[in-house]
């Protein structure tokens, strides 16, 4: 049918064929995750053969709850990085969330919910602000978060210190609704006796739930499409901005989660943390194989970026290394995923 | 000509720029099962014509009726509605997303709970393209290995699935090679013989003539020529195109220099 209606020649035909050959290797390629799935498999065996420890059990919940502690977030800045953008904010902001729920909490004597209710608002609006600050200026978005990274890490230690007299929010142990949030934000599950952590749970949660969003709603298709061709989309009537307004609101959402996670697993938050991480964040998406220019990329590959990061920060401890060592691992790995990343981007843009 | 209903009419229409005029009593029409092609060096006010036919800019004098009513367009969402399509050169598809993705991009078909109905997508992409004559063996490869041509037919046929009975096309085989030039015609005609209106943007009188049924020449915002396709020889077209009497006298130039040369090398 298609051939009568196609020029039948035979040059046609022997193109068709070559081009059944390739697909199949082109579709394992096209695959985002297949580097991170290559390099997780790499890592973990070598740390087996390297760490006698590594391959217990509760050694592989430890690896786990540090994966998924950087995967959580991860899942909010690989979206936002295939939609095209970049936010430096994000390690601060993880600080920011928990500093509101934990000093408001205590401050006003409110019941913690309270406290975790009020964060979410705050946080959220610091997502939207960071988005609309984009959209409005037009100026590139590593340069608006740059700008809100910084007021926040100052904001962050001021207020802190303003408020405690501290550089750390007091301690809301004891607080109406601990308990209870503690459970939902940083519990120990047992599963099989052996005991995970709670936030484990989450990130795989987040994990399907981004996963569906990409591949199975109308929001995914334009995750992708402003990510790739922002002119493009709006051309067909993609609204733009609103989404990547959500998506900044999206990376702060995962913010308010890890930052519940701090208030609950520690009770004090300390106001200086989070600064650098949101490079180890953006590390996680892209050698799970999101683009650095967007347009590409998945949330399992953070996922598996974000467990690739998991087990090497423990993997260093448990092979009793020198832990100061661990950055530069980080990098040469960034640079291996990034490296296959582009060879992956060639094959797929080039055009017969 | 024909005492149809044509699809688009303009009579007269100008537009202004400040006080730069950038097109002047300019008359088309385009009806159902034809191709108008609008010809013209680079800023002839080729593009401002698609953009008051398409909806980005409104016209300052004269009337532009779509099925014999005047409109009056706001944004090209309205022109949209009224079924005329626009396939921009450059801002035809999104390169990394895969070809059904890409053809329901923005129109997207859902089921229930805002779920992506990707099999009808599938289906519907492949047999849409069948029927302009692209056949491809999986819908799901990045829009970014199909060529060139075969990128402005996924957006002609998107635009003809999704309700077009005009089709602008701008400048769709400017970027393109003889062959990948070859295919876009092709696709041009088979709109053509569903029935729809095309406005074919071009620079090249070699790609409008074979399928136009119509010919608009501008020069500096000004009809050059409006003619159908029995007035006038692809000849005609080419010198109207490249400023008729200008080329003339440099063919005579041409010739009398080659005369020259050949005289010098007799002698």
């Amino acid at each position: 049918m298609g051939q009568a209606v196609a020029d039948p020649s035979p040059k046609v035909a022997g193109g068709d064929e070559r081009l059944a050959q390739r697909s199949l290797a082109r579709r394992l390629l096209s695959r985002p995750e297949l580097g991170a799935l290559l390099g997780a498999v790499v890592v973990f065996v070598f740390f087996s053969v390297v760490a006698d420890a590594f391959l217990r059990a509760e050694s592989f919940s430890t690896v786990l709850y540090a994966a998924s502690t950087f995967g959580i977030m991860a899942v909010g800045v690989s979206l936002l990085m295939i939609g095209g953008e970049f936010d430096l904010s994000a390690g601060v902001m993880v600080t920011t969330s928990a500093l509101v729920a934990a000093l408001v909490s205590y401050q006003l004597t409110l019941n913690l919910w309270v406290g975790v209710a009020i964060s979410f608002v705050v946080t959220l609006a610091l997502g939207f602000l960071n988005g609309l600050l984009y959209v409005k200026t037009g100026l590139p978005s590593f340069i608006i978060t740059l700008a809100t990274f910084f007021m926040l890490a100052g904001a962050n230690l001021g207020v802190t210190k303003a408020v405690t007299g501290n550089v750390a929010s007091d301690s809301v142990r004891d607080m109406d609704g601990f308990s209870s949030a503690r459970a939902v934000f940083a519990s120990q599950l047992d599963i099989g006796g052996v005991s995970v952590n709670i936030t484990v749970f989450w990130w795989l949660l987040l994990v399907a739930v981004a996963t569906w969003i990409l591949l199975r709603t109308r929001i995914g298709n334009w995750i992708f499409a402003v990510g790739g061709a922002p002119a493009s989309a709006r051309a067909v009537g993609v609204p733009v901005d609103r989404t990547k307004i959500g998506l900044f609101m999206g990376v702060a959402f995962c913010a308010w989660l890890s930052g519940m996670h701090l208030v609950f697993a520690f009770a004090t938050v300390q106001s200086g943390e989070g600064v650098g991480n949101e490079f180890f964040y953006i590390i996680c998406a892209v050698i799970g194989g999101c683009l650095l220019t967007g347009g590409y990329g998945s949330a399992v590959g953070a996922a598996i970026g974000a467990f690739i990061f998991g087990m090497t920060n423990k993997g260093i401890v448990y092979a009793e290394w020198n832990p100061d060592w661990f950055k530069f691992f980080l990098g040469a790995m960034l640079l291996l995923a990034t490296v296959v990343n582009l060879v992956v981007r060639r094959r797929m843009e080039q055009s017969r | 000509m024909s005492e149809r209903v044509p699809l688009v009419r303009l009579d007269g229409v100008g537009k202004n720029y400040g006080n730069i005029i950038a097109l002047r009593d300019v008359s088309l029409e385009v009806h159902a099962g034809e191709v108008a092609c609008v010809l013209g060096d680079n800023g002839a006010g080729k593009s401002t014509l698609i953009k008051i036919i398409a909806g980005l800019h409104r016209h300052d004098t004269g009337t532009y009726e779509v099925q014999g009513e005047p409109v009056v367009f706001e944004s090209p969402r309205d022109a949209l509605d009224r079924g005329i399509a626009t396939v921009y050169q450059d801002l035809a598809v999104v390169p990394l997303m895969p070809v059904w993705r890409n053809f329901f991009l923005g129109s997207e078909k859902r089921k229930a709970w805002g779920m992506l109905d990707v099999d009808f997508m599938r289906r519907t992409t492949k047999a849409e393209l069948l029927r302009m004559g692209i056949d491809l063996r999986d819908v799901d490869q990045p829009i970014g290995t199909l060529s060139g041509g075969e990128r402005q037919c996924v957006a002609i046929a998107r635009a003809v699935y999704f309700g077009a009975k005009v089709l602008i096309l701008d400048e769709p085989t400017a970027a393109l090679g003889v062959k990948q030039a070859g295919v876009v015609l092709r696709y041009i005609v088979q709109a053509r013989e569903r029935g729809l209106g095309v406005v074919f943007i071009t620079h090249n009188p070699h790609h409008a003539y074979p399928v136009g049924d119509r010919f608009l020449i501008l020069n500096r915002g000004r009809v050059l020529g409006y003619h159908t396709k029995d007035e006038i020889t692809r000849e005609d077209l080419t010198s109207l195109m490249a400023g008729g009497a200008e080329l003339q006298q440099l063919a005579h130039e041409l010739e009398s220099t080659s005369r020259t040369v050949a005289e010098e090398l007799t002698e």
